[in-house]
């Protein structure tokens, strides 16, 4: 039952989501808003039949229709409810039914604010054209190559259930969502970009109106992908976070391009400069997002999430030369309106800055997209199987990253336009002296490791640079309106929230840099057979003693488990459980690591191998210093945005312009 | 002002080339000397002198009466081997539970010129897909033991 529905919601959505975007195509070309307005309705209308089609799947998987032919890949009488309603996105099939879920809402978001304002409704119109477009494409997928509605005969009693490794933890309900919030949401951003494109709109609206648009599943992606970086520390066993795995590549990279896109457009908003440039960006975020759906959903690189199949390639493939030929054509056509109204005042701006910025982004991206594809090119050319280590990678990006962390610093401490050279020195002066004791504290303490010491020494700089973007503003304030500290402190903070949200952002980069280059740096790991009641292993200050191993059977799965009592300096920390799990279809266990987050380091057990009787275990024992801090300053991050798009009060009558003028007056006042 | 700002821009140019040409030089030398080949016993040995240390991984299965291990050293000892050809490895640490004679495996390491391939790296070759468990090597005899021990 569950199986037809799907099935006939899919392809009425389809239909519908067709004659929707040839409605808004049309409609706006000839200026017809009833048209636009039946496009919307289209949209509203898509979003229900996707709905429908979720829902069916979710139904048939928690009654365990194995009929349907999804549910007979990933389903399992024996899997708990949760795993079970999750596993909606744990092959394929499924987690391209979430992606068109998540567009459809997308769209319709898009399409209720269609007609709002008058200047903005053509842009809008074809923008709702173009999502209703990417809706077309992945309801065909999911009509046609990746159908998960099919029908399975004979109906076999039960299923394999969801791959292990991705029923091993709670927090796969969470991380791909948040992932997929953020990936599918770059579509929005692109369809505006095109929406201007093809309205001519390119002034101020439209930047506005990209830069809300990226700031969303820009902060969801951010959030994706510091909860996979979790997800992969706690369940992947090997104690890091971080493996240039060409799915992590696949998120990482649009982030980059976002990030850039981020930071230009508002060198657009302001300059009217770097237009192309911008619209660039927007374009080749999404058509990454494209292409890193592609290597990893398509098989043709090996990699923990690969779902490997047939057609589903060639189809990404294809939409992927569309959406560039269509993207570039649109570009070189309008190249007219994409002239820079502004132009370059001073090499010592904050223009400057972004530029540097927007170079490093992208050389970062390239770094990684070219390690991610050479194993595939390699291959095509030469018939070499190889693969590109990790040490690649990290030579590449950590000084890019390094020079991102300083220019984080110095680009909020410049000016626009026209740097006072003197006003600027002196603001460097005291963060540079802090670093510098910074710099000398860690030598003291032992830190060798050239590019951790680098990091942390240039972190501390640019926070400070940072902290006096705040002091400097709320000083000033304090002594205008004769205000305490917090007072002025909050209402420089709240008058504009645009710019101290984007402060707030950074600390979290600099919090999650200082994170990644102590652990990265200091991560240090031994192994021990150890015996059942037999003395306790020493560490570090740790110490660990095994009291059982025992086994337990679960209703999907057999686990193995070991007792171990850790030990800090004498005093005990936890009983901790690392297992190894077994689960019915899977040749090898999973292991579970137990992981003690302390505020200075994580210690982290993993049962290796263990004496059939019970007498003896062999555990690894990885000690990260630090690592929590790159979690937390992910949700810094997400923080700052949340903080730069809260709504203000609307004290004042609002005009068009109404949201940028208090805040140049601010940023104008901050100047001076 | 408008001669000021040409050279203003133009330092800039300079400033981003540099920049550009620094980060290619670097690209270019690191994927070049990160590169792992992937070789199958009987490819590794036909490089002759030329796998000598180099980076490689090799894929096989742990051939039978070949597994030595030394607890004391936790190092282990065999013989990985595609049926005609194979090749010593010596690797340090536990092996993971899963190995075995007869399992596919896959190192990482540096084929030594003494003939041995020194892996730091040692994987389980397995699919992506699902496989059931292979006869007469059910996963649960790992542990059945166990399950008597805990239960009593």
């Amino acid at each position: 039952m569950s199986g037809p529905l799907g099935n006939l919601a899919t392809i009425v959505a389809l239909v519908i989501a067709a004659l929707g975007a040839a409605a808004a195509f049309t409609g706006a070309a000839t200026r017809r808003p009833a048209l636009v307005a039946s496009a919307r309705n289209a949209a509203f209308a898509t979003l229900a039949l996707v709905i429908v089609a979720f829902l069916s799947m979710e139904y048939a998987l928690i009654t365990h229709d194995f009929s349907v032919k999804y549910v007979a890949q990933v389903g399992s009488r024996a899997t708990p409810l949760f795993y079970t309603i999750i596993s909606a996105w744990s092959a394929l099939e499924g987690s391209i039914l979430l992606w068109a879920l998540i567009l459809a809402t997308y769209t319709a978001i898009v399409a209720w604010r269609t007609g709002r304002q008058p200047e903005t409704e053509l842009m809008d119109s074809y923008a709702l054209g173009a999502m209703l477009t990417s809706n077309i494409f992945f309801l065909l997928l999911i009509a046609g190559p990746a159908n998960p509605f099919g029908t399975v005969s004979p109906v076999l009693a039960d299923g394999p259930g969801p791959n292990p490794l991705l029923q091993n933890h709670a927090f796969m309900g969470v991380h791909p969502p948040l992932l997929y919030i953020g990936y599918v949401g770059m579509s929005v951003p692109f369809a505006f970009a095109i929406g201007g494109l093809l309205s001519g709109n390119l002034g101020r609206d439209w930047s506005r109106t990209l830069r809300r648009w990226t700031l969303v599943p820009w902060a969801f992606l951010t959030l994706g992908i510091t909860a996979g970086a979790w997800w992969s520390y706690e369940v992947l066993g090997w104690g890091g976070f971080w493996a240039w795995d060409p799915v992590e590549n696949a998120s990482f990279m649009p982030w980059l391009t976002a990030t850039a896109f981020v930071h230009s457009v508002m060198v657009q908003e302001r300059r009217e400069m770097l237009k192309t440039w911008t619209v660039s960006l927007i374009i080749a975020t999404f058509l990454l997002t494209i292409l890193g759906t592609f290597l990893t959903r398509s098989g043709v690189i090996a990699s923990v999430h690969a779902f490997s199949e047939g057609l589903v390639g060639p189809f990404f493939l294809g939409y992927l030369g569309l959406v560039l030929l269509l993207s570039l054509v649109l570009i070189a056509w309008k190249s007219e309106h994409l002239r820079a109204a502004g132009s370059l005042d001073s090499v010592v701006s904050r223009e400057t800055a972004f530029l540097f910025n927007n170079l490093l982004f992208v050389a970062f991206t390239f770094v990684v997209l070219l390690g991610t594809m050479f194993p595939l090119l390699a291959d095509a050319i030469r018939g070499a199987k190889v693969t590109v280590g990790g040490p690649y990678f990290n030579q590449m990006t950590v000084p890019i990253g390094v020079a991102l962390v300083f220019l984080a610093g110095i680009g909020p401490a410049l000016p626009w336009r026209r740097g006072d050279g003197g006003a600027f020195s002196r603001k460097l002066v005291w963060p540079a002296g802090v670093a510098a004791l910074v710099g000398v504290m860690l030598m003291v303490a032992g830190v060798r490791h050239f590019w951790a010491w680098l990091t942390v020494v240039t972190a501390v700089f640019a926070g400070g640079l940072v902290i006096g973007e705040f002091t400097g503003p709320a000083g000033a304030r304090r002594r205008s309106h004769r205000e305490s500290w917090p007072a002025a402190l909050w209402s420089v903070m709240t008058g504009n929230r645009r710019r101290y949200g984007g402060y707030i952002a950074h600390y979290g980069v600099l919090v999650a840099a200082i994170g990644i280059a102590i652990s990265s740096a200091y991560k240090h790991e031994g192994e021990w057979n150890l015996t059942k009641g037999g003395p306790p292993q020493q560490y570090g200050a740790y110490s660990l003693q095994l009291d059982s191993v025992w086994a337990v059977k679960e209703r999907q799965r057999d686990g193995v488990i070991a007792s171990v009592q850790a030990f800090k300096n004498g005093r005990l920390i936890e009983r901790m459980e690392p297992r190894l799990n077994y689960y019915p279809m899977s040749n090898e266990p999973i292991a579970t690591p137990s992981v003690h987050e302390g505020a200075s380091e994580d210690l982290y057990l993993v049962l290796v191998a263990y004496e059939q009787d019970g007498s003896r275990a062999t555990v690894k024992a990885i000690v990260s210093p630090m690592v929590g801090w790159i979690w937390w300053g992910g949700i810094m991050i997400a923080l700052g945005v949340i903080w730069g798009l809260w709504p203000k009060r609307r004290t004042a009558p609002e005009s068009g312009d109404a949201a940028a003028g208090p805040a140049r007056e601010l940023a104008g006042s901050a100047r001076s | 002002m408008a001669k000021g700002l040409k050279g203003k821009s133009a330092g800039l140019l300079l400033g981003a080339a540099v920049v550009l040409v620094a980060l290619g030089y670097l690209i270019w030398g690191g994927i070049g000397s990160n590169l792992v080949y992937f070789y199958t016993p009987t490819e590794l040995l036909a490089k002759g002198a030329a796998a000598y240390d180099k980076s490689a991984r090799v894929g096989g299965m742990v051939e039978a009466g070949t597994v030595v291990w030394n607890a004391d050293a936790r190092e282990l000892r065999f013989g990985i081997t595609d049926g005609d050809t194979t090749v010593s490895v010596v690797s340090v640490g536990t092996p993971p539970q899963m190995f075995n004679e007869g399992q596919g495996v896959v190192v990482e390491g540096v084929y030594t010129p003494e003939h041995l391939f020194r892996s730091n790296k040692l994987m389980i070759k397995h699919s992506n897909e699902y496989r059931a468990p292979d006869p007469g090597k059910h996963p649960a005899e790992y542990y059945r033991e166990l399950f008597k021990k805990s239960a009593s």
